[in-house]
């Protein structure tokens, strides 16, 4: 697409910045507000069991590390499949949208296993005390957003394999792309706070 | 890439100037400076001699990953910087609701060991 026709669908706003993007990023600030309360609430409320079992007795660090490194990774690939959009290269863009959504599958499902385990093996349910109801609802929303993401992910896909994802439209991946990169820097939070420092 | 091939996928007005994201090779450093934390991080975690130190060690690498991927994966370095006074305006408010929060009911426990009956 030339640099003309791609002006041409730009409209103009006061600011002289896309008003979607710039949406986009105030919604990703007031995201930053909702997980800072829920983080604010698991670290006040993780001491404060009255019964066990407890963060340390439960936690698997082995599990964490590696579903740290596959969202890590998906941002990689995330960020790949824009420039692969930027460039006009849809074969890359269906590679990359792919392997991310892929990698989010991953994660979401060892997030199943984790709380399946939890549940099943360790007694620790919602109800069971307030690290357990603290810890459900953290990550538990970010697992929803994950979730989220995938559906996403899925759509862009959806729409390069129909030919419709192209360099016109790379704004769209690239704020997709920007809520995959929240959710990452959300888990980054998530790993350190909840399941490093105990 | 230069803004004039793509001058709407930065979000900034067409006749505004904005800057290169980077390429793929530079993606790839930062992916493997991330993996080099997170080593990093689990193996703090599980060293005892670090254990006095393990908090503000694990706070320092997290602040560095977060950094790198608003940085350069979310493209706040080189986009406009009113998007990055948005993020950051939620971060701190985050950031002041987290420690607030944190603060008060620290004060409330310990009033309650001071005043049992109260």
């Amino acid at each position: 697409m030339s640099a003309s026709a791609a002006a041409a669908d730009e409209h103009y706003t006061s600011t002289g910045l896309n008003n979607r993007k710039m949406v986009f990023w105030a919604f990703l600030g007031s995201e930053c507000m909702f997980f800072g309360t829920l983080i604010s609430t698991y670290l006040i409320y993780k001491n404060h069991s009255l019964n066990g079992p407890y963060a340390h007795d439960v936690l698997n660090i082995p599990l964490t590390s590696f579903s740290a490194f596959v969202l890590l990774m998906s941002s990689l690939t995330m960020v790949l499949a824009l420039a692969s959009v930027q460039r006009d290269n849809v074969r890359g863009a269906k590679i990359w949208l792919a392997s991310t959504a892929g990698l989010g599958c991953i994660f979401i499902g060892n997030q199943i296993y984790e709380f399946t385990h939890f549940v099943t093996h360790e007694g620790l349910t919602l109800q069971k005390n307030m690290f357990g109801a603290s810890f459900f609802v953290l990550t538990g929303f970010h697992g929803a957003h994950v979730t989220g993401g995938v559906i996403w992910l899925t759509t862009l896909l959806v729409m390069a394999f129909k030919g419709k994802l192209s360099s016109k439209n790379s704004l769209d991946v690239e704020i997709a792309g920007l809520y995959w990169h929240f959710v990452d820097i959300v888990w980054i939070a998530i790993f350190t706070l909840v399941y490093l420092i105990q | 890439m230069s803004d004039a091939a793509h001058p709407t996928t930065h979000g900034e007005h067409p006749t505004e100037p904005a800057h290169a994201h980077p390429g793929a090779s530079e993606y790839l450093r930062i992916a493997a400076i991330l993996t080099v934390i997170t080593a990093i991080e689990v193996a703090v975690f599980y060293i005892p001699a670090m254990a006095q130190f393990l908090v503000p060690v694990l706070l320092v690498l997290s602040a560095i990953k977060f950094v790198l991927v608003v940085m350069f994966y979310m493209h706040l370095k080189f986009d406009h910087p009113t998007f990055t006074w948005l993020f950051v305006l939620g971060l701190t408010i985050a950031g002041a609701i987290i420690i607030s929060l944190m603060l008060l009911f620290d004060a409330m426990v310990r009033f309650h060991q001071v005043h049992p009956s109260a």
